[in-house]
């Protein structure tokens, strides 16, 4: 996915057109998922040698088409053989027949109705009666028009694992009802909010600091903000659509200089800002202050404007942590949550000092959701730090450290212990 | 997030079973693969063979030392493990509690170091 291979860019542009056409000839979202990744493998083997056909969206669609075809007839066969006529719940009563002629359908719709295709997949693999991890794997292999095999990799579980719980979220789909429609007016609100966090979690996910098996791993940052990018387009008067877009490029920009070449994670405050992209940060930072100008401001702009207000310091220590807090205050009003509180605790300690900072985390010592994890932990580690509690911060991060879960927040959390500890022996 | 469950049994109480017995434990802890195979949460597992064929290895000053049977002479031994790939630590824990060892000896659940880390804190 690394690769720069044009044919692989545009198979994934081409993937949601194509399904988004299938599903509207022949309805059975299930079955034309399965036929439109046989004909991008068929793809992908074919154009690398015979060159990218002239009509490459018609292509697919005419292999998509004679696949499920396929598909449909032994389908059918077998159901004939056990008598069972129990219909897919996403099949649309006087559907066309697949294999009637899919060469008519060869010349796709063009830009407008691609892009809204796009959006209702996506508010169809992200819906609210899958798990959020499933809604992941099938928007990257639907929408995004990874393989099976290459989101098994991303989730570093085994093929298999990966094949069988995209299959039982299409099930659940359809039984679910769901059909491929954008949402009522009404619902809109509720399950957009659904697709960004998706795309929030997929970001995340593929937002890795690590060497290892997971350099391996595809650019899950990338294709969250590929899509991130349709719907904003899509959708441009949404406002936390563009905040979710503007948060993913500021942080994306600061992907060079967050771990060193050991792999190792680099904090905030020690990060070479001279390698951060700036054409990242620009982008991001002239969307965040765009849209909060124009729509009602929510919680993935806040998060975007804290994360553009560190950006524009040149240094650390020029950083302005009154507009920061300012920006948590807000956003603890609006989305309040325990690592919003733990996020605010630190830029208070930038803004009044340590000891007010600090102050603060006692509020959270009985937090549930905090409870036995790392964070809260690790902040109490970085506060007595700059109280000058060396001791104190030292047993605070190896405590935090042996509640993490991550194998790079705990090398990190290690190293700072023991720099703090003292000179090591060599 | 992935956990391992590690499954423990006292070898000794599982020999004295009656052989219906026994093959009624492996086919409950079968019953349940099956069941993480279809929701997409089974990652792998094996059983092991007993205790009394383990070897303890330890390298001291260079020279392996090899020594038989299992270090800790614990009555309860691991004799397999699983690993489940799931979206919360108490879905972990359901589905530990269903495995039919926890409800004679025990299970453990024990999340795997993942090898993602966000942006270390500032």
């Amino acid at each position: 996915m690394s690769s720069g291979d044009p044919a692989e860019g545009l198979l994934r542009e081409l993937t949601p057109q194509v399904l988004g056409a299938l599903v509207r000839r022949y309805g059975n979202f299930a079955a034309c998922e399965d036929a439109v990744q046989e004909a991008l493998i068929a793809a992908a083997a074919q154009w690398p040698r015979q060159g990218i056909p002239s009509r490459p969206a018609g292509w697919l669609l005419t292999v998509a088409s004679r696949r499920l075809a396929d598909q449909l007839r032994s389908d059918e066969a077998r159901r004939r053989r056990e008598e069972n006529f129990a219909r897919d719940g996403l099949d649309r009563p006087g559907a066309a027949q697949p294999g009637d002629s899919p060469a008519a359908a060869a010349g796709l719709p063009g830009g407008e109705t691609g892009g809204d295709d796009t959006l209702t997949l996506l508010f169809l693999c992200c819906h609210p009666e899958l798990t959020p991890a499933s809604q992941i794997a099938l928007t990257l292999r639907a929408v995004a028009g990874l393989s099976t095999a290459e989101i098994a990799r991303a989730f570093l579980v085994p093929e298999a694992t990966m094949a069988q719980r995209i299959s039982r979220a299409k099930q659940r789909i359809a039984a679910a009802g769901a059909r491929f429609d954008p949402p009522p007016p009404g619902e809109l609100p509720r399950r957009l909010q659904v697709v960004l966090h998706v795309l929030y979690l997929m970001f995340n996910e593929g937002y890795a600091a690590t060497s290892g098996p997971a350099a391996v791993r595809p650019e899950l940052t990338g294709e969250a903000i590929r899509l991130a990018r349709i719907v904003h387009r899509s959708l441009p008067a949404e406002g936390e659509a563009a905040g979710l877009l503007a948060l993913m490029l500021l942080t994306e920009a600061r992907r060079p200089a967050r771990t060193r070449p050991d792999g190792a994670l680099v904090p905030l405050a020690e990060q070479d800002r001279s390698a951060w992209d700036r054409a990242l940060i620009k982008e991001g930072t002239a969307l965040v202050t765009a849209t909060l100008a124009a729509a009602p401001v929510g919680p993935y702009q806040l998060q975007a404007a804290i994360a553009a207000v560190h950006a524009e310091a040149a240094q650390a220590s020029q950083t302005d942590w009154r507009q920061i807090l300012a920006l948590y205050n807000l956003l603890s009003t609006l989305s309040p949550s325990p690592v919003v509180s733990l996020n605010r605790a630190v830029a208070v300690a930038m803004v009044r000092g340590p000891a007010a900072g600090l102050a603060e985390l006692a509020a959270l010592d009985g937090n549930d959701q905090l409870a036995g994890q790392h964070r809260l932990a690790a902040v109490r580690a970085h506060l007595l730090e700059l109280a000058g509690d060396a001791s104190g911060a030292a047993d605070q991060y190896r405590l935090a450290a042996r509640r993490v879960v991550s194998a790079p927040e705990r090398r990190h959390l290690l190293d700072r212990a023991a720099r703090l500890s003292g000179p090591s022996p060599d | 997030m992935k956990y391992m469950l590690l499954i423990y049994q006292n070898p000794a109480a599982f020999q004295e079973l009656p052989e219906a017995g026994r093959q009624a434990l492996m086919d409950e802890a079968g019953a349940i693969v099956s069941e993480l195979i279809e929701t997409g949460e089974w990652v792998g597992g094996e059983g092991l063979a007993d205790p009394a064929t383990a070897r303890t290895v330890r390298v001291r000053e260079g020279v392996p030392a090899v020594t038989d049977g299992p270090y800790a002479e614990a009555k309860e031994q691991i004799v397999g493990y699983c690993v489940v790939d799931c979206e919360t630590p108490e879905r972990a824990v359901e589905i530990a509690a269903r495995w039919p060892d926890a409800r004679l000896w025990g299970m453990e659940v024990r999340p795997m170091l993942s090898p993602d880390g966000l942006e270390a804190p500032m």
